[in-house]
This record gives C-alpha cells, sequence and structure tokens, in this order.
C-alpha cells in the first residue's frame, strides 16, 4: 500500500540529490539543474500533503506557483549565465569570483 | 503486488534513477538530458497524487520550458567542436557526508512525526476547482505572478542581449 511516506521519502531522495549537485557542481547550468531538482522536490511534498494531509487544493495551487517562479527563475538564472560567458568565456562558478569586468 | 503499486514503483525509479544521473554525470550533456526523466517521472507521481493538472503544467513547462532553456544554455556556452564537455565537480567526498547525513535526518524524522491524515482520500478532476480558487480566493497572488513572469521576461532579455560595442 503506497501512502504519504513513500512520496516524502522521494521527495527527500530528490532533495539531497539536488543538494549535493548544488553543493558540488563548478558549472553553473548545472548548478541550475540541482535548484530545478529541489523545487521539484519540494512540490512533490506539497501535492502529498494536500492529497493525504489535508484534502483540499490549496497545496495543488501552492504547487503551480512554485512552477511558475521557477519558471522566472530558471529565465532570468540563465539569461546571467549566457552574460557571464560573454563576459568571461567560461560558466566555471570558481574561475567568476570578482564581481566587475 | 497490485499493478498500480508495481507502476508507482517503476515511476518512482525512473525519477529517482533520472535525478542520480543529474547529480553524479560527468557529461553536461548527459545530465541535461537525465533531466528530462526527472521531470517526467515527477508529471507520473502527480497523476498518482490524483493532480492531474499540476501534472499538465509540470509537463507543458518543466519538459517544454525549463529543458529545453537549460539545453540551449548548455549549447551557447559550450563550443559544439569541443569533444570533451566536461561538468567538473569539487568536493565529493565532504559534500557526499553531508547530503548523506541530512538524508538520514529526513527519513528518520518522516517515520516519526504523527502527519495529519484527511478523512477520505478522492480522486477526482481538479481543474475546474483550480480554475475558481485562481479567480477568487487566490486572485491577488494570481495577478502579483503575471506581474513576475513580465518582470522576468523583460529582465532576460536585457541581461541576456549582446551589448553592441562601437
Amino acid at each position: 500500500m503506497v501512502g504519504l511516506t513513500h512520496y516524502l521519502v522521494i521527495g527527500a531522495i530528490l532533495f539531497c540529490l539536488g543538494l549535493y549537485t548544488v553543493l558540488t557542481r563548478r558549472n553553473a547550468i548545472s548548478i541550475l539543474m540541482g535548484v530545478e531538482l529541489i523545487l521539484n522536490s519540494a512540490n512533490i511534498n506539497y501535492v502529498a500533503f494536500a492529497h493525504y494531509s489535508s484534502g483540499s487544493l490549496d497545496g495543488q495551487i501552492y504547487a503551480i506557483f512554485v512552477i511558475m517562479l521557477a519558471a522566472a527563475e530558471a529565465a532570468v538564472g540563465l539569461a546571467i549565465v549566457l552574460a557571464i560567458f560573454q563576459l568571461f568565456h567560461t560558466i566555471d562558478v570558481a574561475a567568476t569570483e570578482t564581481l566587475r569586468e | 503486488m497490485e499493478i498500480s503499486t508495481a507502476i508507482f514503483y517503476l515511476v518512482a525509479a525512473v525519477t529517482v534513477g533520472s535525478a542520480a544521473m543529474v547529480a553524479f554525470s560527468r557529461n553536461i550533456i548527459h545530465s541535461a538530458f537525465s533531466l528530462l526523466g526527472t521531470f517526467a517521472g515527477v508529471a507520473g507521481i502527480y497523476v498518482f497524487l490524483g493532480a492531474d493538472f499540476v501534472a499538465g503544467v509540470q509537463v507543458l513547462v518543466y519538459v517544454g520550458g525549463i529543458l529545453v532553456l537549460i539545453l540551449f544554455a548548455v549549447m551557447l556556452t559550450h563550443r559544439i567542436t569541443d569533444v570533451q564537455i566536461t561538468n567538473r565537480s569539487a568536493g565529493r567526498i565532504p559534500g557526499l557526508v553531508v547530503v548523506a547525513i541530512l538524508f538520514v535526518l529526513l527519513v528518520q524524522s518522516i517515520g516519526e512525526t504523527p502527519w495529519a491524515k484527511a478523512k477520505e482520500v478522492v480522486y477526482k478532476a481538479t481543474t475546474a476547482s483550480i480554475g475558481d480558487l485562481f479567480l477568487g480566493d487566490y486572485l491577488l497572488p494570481f495577478e502579483l505572478a503575471s506581474l513576475v513572469l513580465l518582470a522576468a521576461l523583460i529582465g532576460a532579455v536585457v541581461l541576456a542581449r549582446q551589448e553592441i560595442k562601437e
């Protein structure tokens, strides 16, 4: 019988993998991928609690808002990555630590 | 084992396996394409949770939008002629230790917390109710979301355009 804890554990696994990606990667795009994993894990928890704990749709609404903000974050984040690439010709976050041209 | 349970474990395995590929793959193209499996698997999990509209939005926005954006960014920031498209990592061992400890803590607290239970678990179409909520209780956040998207759109264009230097 699949229950709430199954979904919470999947969310925890995705969160940990995303956190590992953010912590260890040196490529800026990979770090953004890790952030997407973390946002997805949060969304799984929202929808799982909406389904099993509250029985209302509020959790799903929050999940949709998180998806919307993730889209905005991806667009702006990748635009920043492209701007960094034009300036430094690399997107290694260890090589781009000066905040000026 | 029921067939739906088997399918659930299959979807969960695809999701977690692709996420592991994203985290551990040495090639950034492989990471980007593995993200497809993760996003699609999460959409399947939403279906299991009776969230049909959220699953549709997940496929449209994540698979159709964000994944394509990420692939574009990968292609634009690496020379295609480069055979070795690397995806370097730093501090693997400390990162792994920290994440493993965090995971154990999370699983323990998930197991020991007495979660609230709904009176009954219902499966029904949610799209109409979500539309009512967006134009009712959540009208102000809904309108603010459109402003945020407009600001992100303009910001992305301003940031990504190439400066024409005289």
